[in-house]
């Protein structure tokens, strides 16, 4: 399990290495492998960020569907602020909502927590146990289970298959 | 001819994104308390500085590897920061805006306290015999 760590962090590195030189010399390609064959081996003592992280080729799918969520989603929040901004009574509703994640694995919760940041009108405050704390700008409903169903699941039902 | 269309289409994305940044900085100065503003600001600053990065790609196509980098960077450091912005806020009681609806968190951290105080006090009471 650990060399599945160290080979996506010795990828990303790699790949974050060549997208900033934008060049596919001889050099500059074994100057980036080196010290990305070295820097996980240094730093990385004890990483278990990527265990949990799935291959399989419905996952993949999957995480390209989440990515068009994302995207969708994120766009969408950006007309709501605003249609909120520029509206003269400035329609707001706020409060602070519990909502409950079936998510396990800690990067799974993380992205779950920073897309939530991005979606329409909600943010991630709080994350105690297996319940998010959110601040909602326009609350819908002041229920556990109602307010998941309308905040987390659609991006719950992509991140179970990639990350569980 | 195509260079200029492709500057055009740059400039059209960079200028959506520039407007997004607007509204978001509206939204800091309209919104009542820190909470709401934290909301407009995030998500108008996170697609607003991606979409002129975007734009930029098309104007300068061979930046490619350095603007994904980057557009990288702020859709993960922006929701990081904007929550360690908030959490820090609600810890030091900041107060919400009058018309807030709900606060299942302080609520929640009420129950806790509670329960934290129960524990001590059957804790003395031990002690003591």
């Amino acid at each position: 399990m650990k060399w599945k760590n160290y080979l996506i962090m010795f990828s990303m590195l790699f790949v974050i290495w060549l997208l900033l030189n934008n060049s596919l010399e001889a050099e500059v390609m074994l100057l980036g492998l080196g010290v990305s064959l070295v820097l996980p081996l240094l730093l990385c003592g004890k990483c278990e960020v990527f265990t949990n992280l799935s291959f399989s080729p419905k996952a993949i799918l999957y995480s390209f569907m989440f990515l068009f969520t994302f995207i969708v989603e994120l766009f969408k929040a950006n007309f709501d602020v605003a249609r909120r901004v520029l509206s003269p009574s400035l329609p707001i509703n706020p409060g602070i909502v519990e909502v409950k994640t079936k998510l396990k694995s800690k990067i799974g919760r993380v992205i779950l927590a920073d897309s939530i940041t991005l979606t329409p009108g909600t943010f991630t405050l709080e994350l105690v146990g297996d319940s998010l704390f959110i601040h909602w700008i326009d609350v819908k409903s002041t229920d556990v289970e109602e307010s998941t169903r309308l905040i987390v699941e659609k991006f719950e039902k992509y991140l179970e298959v990639m990350y569980g | 001819m195509d260079n200029n269309l492709m500057e055009i289409i740059g400039g059209a994305i960079a200028i959506g994104g520039s407007i997004f940044l607007l509204l978001g900085s509206i939204g800091l100065i309209r919104m009542p308390d820190v909470y709401n503003r934290i909301q407009a600001g995030t998500k108008a600053s996170t697609l607003g500085t991606m979409l002129s990065l975007v734009g930029l790609f098309f104007i300068f196509p061979g930046w490619f590897g350095k603007l994904m980098v980057l557009i990288l960077f702020v859709l993960i450091t922006n929701p990081v920061s904007s929550h360690t912005l908030a959490r820090a806020a609600y810890f030091i009681k900041i107060p919400l805006t009058k018309i807030t609806k709900v606060d299942k968190l302080k609520e929640h951290q009420e129950i806790d306290e509670s329960r934290n105080a129960h524990l001590r006090k059957v804790k003395i009471k031990k002690e003591g015999e």
